[in-house]
């Protein structure tokens, strides 16, 4: 299997056994993304990370990733101070980032960013979530999640909530635990409903959606309730928004109807989708998850920027 | 009652065999009336071996294979037929390519494809029948393609 100088812009970039490999790899990379062991792998291996959206997570855990593989990080987490107020192009920043660097980071607002940014570089180029498009590493580390929690994918009834038409983590991941063979079960407002496209590829590996407004009954049958936040900034008008804000709330009253084995999972930021009293309980896991990020990246950065594994 | 018919034509391109009720479209694409003084023919929903087809002939003007792809996008089954002297001198049947690139519009504002950058615009032929493509950058499908031809 080689990763080598390969770009990741979607998870349908990765076969199923692609996605196992890097899975089963980011596991040994945890007690390293623990500090727990060390490197040098990536010693000498710059990577740059432009980020033109906002990002906690992302942004600090692949620089994290990078840092704990040895490697060094450039970029900047606001493009207020670079030459794209200027109105240089896209393509352009690529260009100058690719002289560089190793291999480039890029979130964007706008879909397909990612992919003309690998275009225009001679390196990698991993997708760290192009507007309402593509988020691979996120689908990742969602499939190492469960992975490490449930010990596999398939048959579990996945339950993905919220904005399930803007949402960009829940494309991936409906695509990706379809080519896992988990059941799943699609629960938002009725204008944020998962697009027919989506529900078209779950169909072709023969996996069947269920789609629902009613969380109260869903969440009976799941082992996995994915939460997303209604996200403000991708509504095209704030009438539409204000009418679905607050559609759902997890807590816990709702959750002592669940199975006691049930995990709660959100990409995060959350805002009012899950309560905080939901934190203290068996069932959440998405502080576990955000922690993630990290080896799955270590994982993949170290693939594909060296080569090899360590 | 004397029948009024559309003559053959002497120079120029027939599109035959175009999706039932596309003519109009077809013309769209080519750019027509705007692109030519000289006469063309529509008919609509004429009765074929194969079922209804439209037609669109038009005189003293010959496709080029770059306006062949745009047609295939809207009418996959048509074939031009080049005119000289009263005999068709060129056959062709539209193919549609595995790719269409710069021939029409992503549907997606947002699309990296739609704004300043400097790249044209590109589509991956899903499957060709029933006609499903997909943008290369964002993956969306436009819902009708001939609204988006550039």
């Amino acid at each position: 299997m080689n990763f080598k100088q390969r770009d990741a812009i979607s998870i349908k970039d990765f076969s199923k056994e692609e996605i196992e490999y890097i899975l089963d790899y980011a596991k040994r990379m945890i007690p390293y993304a623990k500090a727990e062991k060390h490197t040098q792998h990536l010693q000498n291996k710059v990577l740059a990370t432009l980020f033109f959206e906002p990002s906690t997570r992302t942004r600090l855990s692949f620089e994290s990733a990078m840092h704990r593989l040895g490697g060094r990080v450039i970029g900047f987490a606001d493009p207020s101070g670079t030459s794209q107020k200027k109105g240089e192009s896209l393509a352009d920043t690529i260009r100058m980032a690719d002289a560089y660097s190793d291999a480039i980071v890029i979130r964007h607002p706008q879909e397909g960013a990612a992919r003309l940014a690998a275009e225009f570089s001679d390196v990698p180029v991993l997708n760290a979530g192009d507007g309402a498009g593509q988020h691979p590493t996120q689908c990742l580390l969602d499939l190492f999640t469960i992975m490490t929690e449930k010990k596999k994918i398939k048959g579990n009834n996945v339950v993905l909530l919220g904005d399930l038409k803007y949402g960009r983590t829940v494309h991936s991941l409906a695509y990706a635990l379809s080519l896992f063979h988990a059941e799943l079960t699609f629960v938002s407002p009725e204008t944020l409903k998962m697009p027919k496209e989506v529900i078209s590829e779950c169909k072709e590996f023969g996996v069947e959606p269920v789609s629902t407004s009613s969380l109260e009954k869903a969440i009976k049958e799941a082992d996995l309730l994915y939460v997303t936040r209604i996200q403000k900034e991708r509504f095209p008008d704030a009438e539409e928004y204000n009418r679905v804000v607050g559609s759902y709330s997890v807590n816990k009253a709702l959750l002592e109807q669940a199975k006691k084995e049930l995990i709660v999972m959100h990409p995060l930021p959350r805002v009012l989708e899950i309560h905080p009293d939901v934190d203290t309980t068996p069932h959440a896991l998405y502080f576990k998850q955000a922690f993630n990020g990290v080896p799955v990246r270590m994982a993949l950065l170290s693939l594909i920027l060296g080569g090899k594994e360590l | 009652m004397k029948e009024l018919k559309v003559t053959p034509i002497k120079d120029g391109t027939v599109i035959d065999h175009i999706t039932p009720g596309h003519a109009l479209k077809v013309l769209h694409v080519l750019n027509i009336p705007d692109t030519t003084s000289s006469v063309v023919s529509v008919l609509m929903n004429v009765n074929g071996k194969k079922g209804k087809k439209d037609i669109v002939k038009i005189e003293n003007r010959e496709l080029d294979p770059k306006e062949l792809d745009k047609i295939a996008l809207i009418a996959p089954k048509a074939t031009i037929n080049i005119i000289r002297e009263y005999d068709v001198v060129k056959k062709h049947t539209v193919e549609l390519p595995n790719e269409v690139i710069g021939i029409a519009k992503c549907s997606n504002p947002t699309c990296i494809s739609n704004a300043h950058e400097p790249v044209q615009s590109r589509f991956q032929v899903i499957t060709k029948d029933p006609l499903r493509i997909k943008c290369y950058y964002c993956d969306r499908e436009p819902e009708d393609i001939a609204d988006r031809i550039i």
